[in-house]
């Protein structure tokens, strides 16, 4: 198995389940800001299965619903920027790397393929294909961001934690003066975390003590999706309740007891 | 002798003809003068180049900062009675060509690279009094960079590198010949 560097920045994500509303403004920001087209194809072949199907609609962020039963839980779910991805080192292009600091594994849509490897691969179900070439409904070309590329048909298309705001945040720090590698907590979050009303979303370095996040990924409720596949999510998720924490990963009878009382491993 | 015939009507054919099919030409919307501005009137480069406080760089001046001395004509120059016709008592702002412009998936960032020489990618065209001819590749839709083209080569370009807009094996080289990272998402978006 390939090995990935460690990188000196590991811009992180935190997500609140316990204060996720499910509202979807995590969704609708990321659309927007990352020029997703509405697909009315798409929805009309789900419509037409009436179940999912590999035609799921494109969404960079997808917002899961849990439940034990009685009590409910809403799950965003960006693409993890593993520390380990499996995407990256079944792709043939090398169209996603993971080699940049900062460990945000990027995705060229010009040399994708679309051979789908990376889909199969995921665990996360984060990457999506463009079945069809997106059609903007006429005034809505308008709204397009210069932020970030369209894409046409027939490559795949991941979260890149809106990398371009990164960048952005870079070069203001270049002009005032600033190290561009040490950017102050707040000076990079994405859309879904800028937007989230309830604040559920927190961003940063989580190697960089002066981040809320160090502190939040270091909390005993803190849990990542599907952590024993050894995948090292840089996407991190934090509930008070157990059963929530639970479904973050397949755990066999005899363990959920242990696995329930919180304090998983994390790093 | 029929060897060199065809020779010579084969390089003409590669150098002279298929350039020319190659490329159309497009004068800038109106003729701007560097030499104007920057000898008779004084101006610094950085009056309307510049970056801004957040990081961005302003490239082109707006119709309305040009407006700040343009209201009115301020010399017998035509072509600025036209901008102002045009453009200022328009409200619109001029559509100029880039010589330089990347596709939609790059992002160049001006604040990184504000050490260097602005002519490493860009024609130096601080001193011409009409701006050079804008070529575009009919089949790409891209600059030539604004040189102009003799023998399929352009005319004071370093000939380490291409003519025309950069290309990524020459941010590359850059970025590899200056301990920069070559990680994708440094110029991909």
């Amino acid at each position: 198995m390939s090995t990935f560097q460690d990188f000196p920045i590991r811009w992180g994500m935190v997500i609140d389940i316990d204060k996720c509303t499910g509202c979807g403004a995590c969704v609708v920001a990321c659309n927007k800001e990352n020029n997703i087209a509405p697909q009315e194809n798409q929805l009309q072949r789900i419509a037409g299965k009436g179940f999912p199907t590999r035609f799921k609609k494109i969404e960079w962020l997808t917002i899961y619903e849990l439940t034990d039963g009685s009590d409910t839980a809403y799950l965003p779910r960006p693409c993890m920027q593993c520390g380990m991805p499996s995407c990256v080192s079944v792709c043939p292009a090398i169209a996603t790397d993971k080699n940049e600091n900062g460990g945000i594994v990027s995705q060229i849509y010009p040399r994708c393929f679309g051979c789908r490897y990376c889909m199969a691969s995921c665990p996360y179900h984060a990457r999506v294909f463009n079945w069809d070439q997106p059609v903007w409904p006429e005034g809505m070309e308008k709204q397009l961001t210069p932020h970030t590329s369209v894409r046409s048909r027939g490559v795949v298309e991941k979260c890149s934690f809106c990398h371009h705001r990164l960048m952005y945040a870079k070069d203001a720090a270049r002009v005032a003066g600033e190290d561009p590698e040490k950017l102050p907590d707040g000076a990079y979050v994405p859309a879904c975390g800028e937007v989230c009303p309830t604040g559920a979303i927190t961003f940063g370095d989580v190697k960089n003590p002066e981040h809320a996040v160090y502190e939040l990924v270091r909390s005993p409720y803190t849990f990542r999706l599907l952590e024993r596949l050894g995948t090292d999510p840089q996407v991190y998720y934090m509930s008070k309740r157990a059963w929530v924490r639970l479904q973050g990963d397949n755990y066999l009878a005899n363990e959920e007891a242990q696995a329930g009382e919180g304090g998983a491993h994390h790093g | 002798m029929p060897f060199f015939i065809g020779f010579v009507a084969i390089l003409l054919v590669g150098w002279w003809w298929f350039p020319r099919v190659l490329f159309s030409v497009e004068q800038q919307p109106l003729r701007f003068s560097h030499l104007v501005h920057v000898d008779d009137a004084g101006m610094a480069c950085e009056d309307c180049h510049y970056l801004n406080e957040d990081g961005s760089f302003s490239g082109l001046p707006s119709t309305e900062s040009c407006a700040e001395c343009h209201t009115e004509a301020m010399g017998e120059d035509p072509e600025e009675q036209r901008f102002i016709d045009e453009y200022v008592n328009e409200g619109k702002e001029v559509p100029w060509l880039i010589y330089q412009d990347q596709p939609d998936n790059v992002f160049f960032s001006h604040a990184a690279h504000a050490a260097q020489d602005c002519t490493t990618c860009h024609p130096d065209v601080g001193g011409s009094d009409t701006p050079p001819l804008h070529y575009r590749n009919k089949l790409t839709d891209y600059s030539n960079g604004g040189y102009r083209i003799v023998f399929g080569r352009g005319v004071g370009v370093d000939p380490a590198y291409s003519r025309g807009t950069m290309k990524m094996w020459e941010c590359e080289r850059c970025h590899a010949e200056n301990g920069q990272s070559n990680a994708c998402y440094v110029c991909h978006r």
